[in-house]
């Protein structure tokens, strides 16, 4: 019994890494670029959250779409002002930047008077509630995080394989120059990739904040996505929540079966192990150029 | 305008170019050798951190501006150079074989790090080096029996086969030395076919390999020096401060050096200089200008991570090559007075090329 509620925890927590990867995953795909602000933008959308419903009084179902719409506003403006027009840069100069756009939302954040520093809970209404299923004991925080993270795949997962935009969205991500000469906006897909990507990180982020508070140093969870992500096969959507879900499991048994201390390199380990042994990752491609 | 008249093939591979550089530098090297009687002691202590953060990002220009190969966890070679130093100068060791115990040993956990980057690259690399920086501030922090665990360890003052080095100017001159020979080090190295297979590593995997470079070997050298310059550095990082623990470096360090060679200039050794001054003397001027901001910015937690971050960005956006760029644009601006063009260095706009399929 213990070892089902462990794996539980293991998994709920699975899903936030997951949802942290899908976004890396989602950019790396389109752009080939890595983003090393998903965590900071997770950690913006769960203060947007909270400003929604506490300082603006939106009631809860309002303050949600409405939270996830203006961070995938802030997604698509970041891409347009700061992405663009380093575009075809080597890939280090983007991950560079997005190191600096996460210094600056963190210190932004953090000058707020009053806010900033401190730690918020955000209000909503399945808080604290427990369910008994035989000798289990389930969090609706938990089952929350479950289900969304479930529905927001099956959705990301529609749009890839029936929209246009999803299909176009995969060109360009093969190769941006040949969608460019097929008429594919490669642009403006950048952009709306950015701004998926920053919703998918803003669910995250009100998903977490029930269970680890709101506060200016919570994106820091997103440098335990990046396991996650390789676990997967850095291109792969569904890789990422598996992969999530397999680092999210390894470190909840690590952290009780194991000694003190190895819960928190429990994922480092298991990706180095994974990069040794398989370096694309489960789902990864593994493509080979040919002269 | 200077035109070089070359005479001998030699003076492709000399270290000075012309009488210009011999005349600068010497005068650059008389400045530092000068510099104890010359600035107050708060200054020198700074210039010596400039020292050796100079020593860490040669290291890190090496092996992230010249092979291509970048590390998001550099800070684990300097904690592992910076423990094997404060614990052997703890048993009685003399300085230089501590230090040299420090630099090998950071270049043998280098090569274990560069063992997954034959079989990955790009941002693989960066997320097993950024994994394993994790894993050596865990460690560090857990073999409390050695590290003295998270409480940290004291480090005894340098001593040189009888000769204590107690003072500040003492420690400066050897950090001094210890950057130029350094510094000559990765000059004659980046002269050498050796330094020429990295160049090639870092334009074209494929060309270089085509053209007989051993890629393995010669990414796990790179890494191996690299990793070796990070220890020195370290092992000096940890006289200078005396006192040592884990969370000096975890991945905010690493950051900051990568920082230090992106905005001092990657592909430059000039950068990692340029860099490391920029890494030192941006804390004091933040500081300098907080008494003029109203104090609601001004003393506000994040307002270095907020400048860090603009001028990170601000350097990635219009001067991809950083300070030493800008100073290649102003010296070619005055080499070519009044002729210089708007356009000289402008970079051609493209589409992202795929990197997964090399």
């Amino acid at each position: 019994m213990q070892f089902i509620q462990l794996v539980i925890g293991g998994i709920s927590q699975g899903c936030i890494y997951g949802l942290i990867a899908l976004g890396f995953v989602l950019i790396y795909k389109a752009t080939e670029t890595v983003s090393f602000a998903q965590g900071e933008l997770m950690m913006l959308g769960a203060f947007c959250g909270l400003a929604a419903m506490t300082f603006l009084g939106f009631p809860f179902w309002l303050a949600i779409p409405s939270t996830i719409a203006a961070m995938a506003v802030f997604g698509v403006l970041l891409e347009r002002i700061v992405i663009r027009p380093i575009l075809g840069q080597p890939q280090f100069s983007i991950v560079m930047l997005t190191i600096g756009i996460g210094y600056v939302a963190r210190g932004l954040i953090t000058m707020i008077p009053g806010i900033g520093t401190e730690t918020h809970a955000l209000p909503v209404p399945y808080k604290d509630q427990i369910f008994n299923a035989g000798a289990l004991v389930l969090n609706a925080e938990q089952l929350v995080i479950i289900g969304a993270t479930a529905t927001l795949c099956l959705l990301l997962f529609a749009v890839f394989r029936y929209s246009k935009i999803g299909i176009a969205m995969q060109a360009s991500s093969q190769n941006q120059l040949a969608a460019y000469y097929m008429g594919i906006p490669v642009k403006t897909l950048n952009g709306v990739v950015w701004g998926l990507a920053a919703a998918v990180a803003a669910v995250a982020g009100l998903l977490l904040s029930p269970i680890t508070f709101v506060h200016a140093n919570m994106g820091f969870i997103g440098l335990k996505a990046f396991p996650a992500a390789v676990v997967g096969g850095f291109g792969s959507l569904p890789g990422a929540i598996v992969g999530g879900l397999v680092i999210g499991i390894v470190e909840s048994l690590s952290g009780f079966y194991l000694p003190e201390g190895i819960k928190d390199v429990a994922a480092y380990v298991v990706v180095l192990i994974m990069l040794m042994v398989k370096p694309n990752g489960l789902f990864g491609e593994r493509l080979r150029k040919k002269v | 305008m200077r035109f070089i008249f070359k005479t001998d093939y030699g003076q492709d591979v000399n270290l000075a170019k012309h009488g210009g550089h011999l005349f600068w530098y010497g005068l650059l090297m008389v400045l530092l050798i000068a510099a104890p009687w010359l600035f107050a002691e708060y200054w020198l202590a700074q210039l010596t951190f400039v020292l050796i953060y100079s020593i860490v990002g040669l290291g890190l220009m090496l092996l992230a501006g010249f092979t291509g190969l970048f590390s998001i966890g550099h800070a684990a070679f300097l904690g592992v150079g910076a423990y094997t130093q404060a614990v052997f100068v703890n048993m009685g060791a003399p300085f230089p074989v501590a230090l040299l115990l420090a630099g090998t040993l950071s270049a043998a956990v280098g090569v274990i790090v560069g063992l997954p980057a034959l079989r990955v690259k790009g941002i693989y690399l960066g997320i097993a080096t950024l994994s394993f920086g994790f894993i050596v501030v865990e460690v560090l922090a857990r073999w409390e029996s050695v590290t003295g665990g998270n409480s940290g360890i004291h480090v005894k003052k340098p001593d040189l086969f009888g000769w204590k080095v107690d003072s500040a100017e003492g420690f400066y001159f050897l950090c001094l030395v210890i950057a130029v020979l350094a510094t000559l080090g990765i000059l004659n190295l980046l002269r050498s076919p050796t330094g020429r297979a990295f160049v090639a590593i870092r334009d074209s995997e494929i060309s270089a390999q085509s053209m007989g470079i051993h890629l393995a070997r010669y990414k796990t050298l790179s890494f191996s020096i690299s990793a070796a310059l990070a220890g020195i550095g370290g092992a000096l990082y940890a006289h200078k401060l005396t006192f040592i623990s884990p969370d000096q470096f975890d991945i905010l360090q690493s950051i900051d050096l990568l920082l230090m060679v992106v905005i001092g200039g990657l592909g430059s050794v000039h950068g990692a200089f340029l860099g490391a001054i920029f890494l030192i003397s941006m804390p004091q001027l933040i500081s300098l200008t907080k008494d003029y901001l109203p104090t609601a910015v001004g003393q506000a937690p994040g307002l270095q991570g907020l400048v860090y971050g603009a001028v990170l960005i601000a350097f990635v956006l219009f001067e991809p090559l950083g300070l030493y760029g800008r100073w290649l644009k102003v010296r070619t601006y005055l080499q070519l007075f009044p002729f210089y063009r708007q356009g000289l260095f402008k970079r051609q706009k493209s589409f992202t090329k795929s990197d997964r399929l090399k």
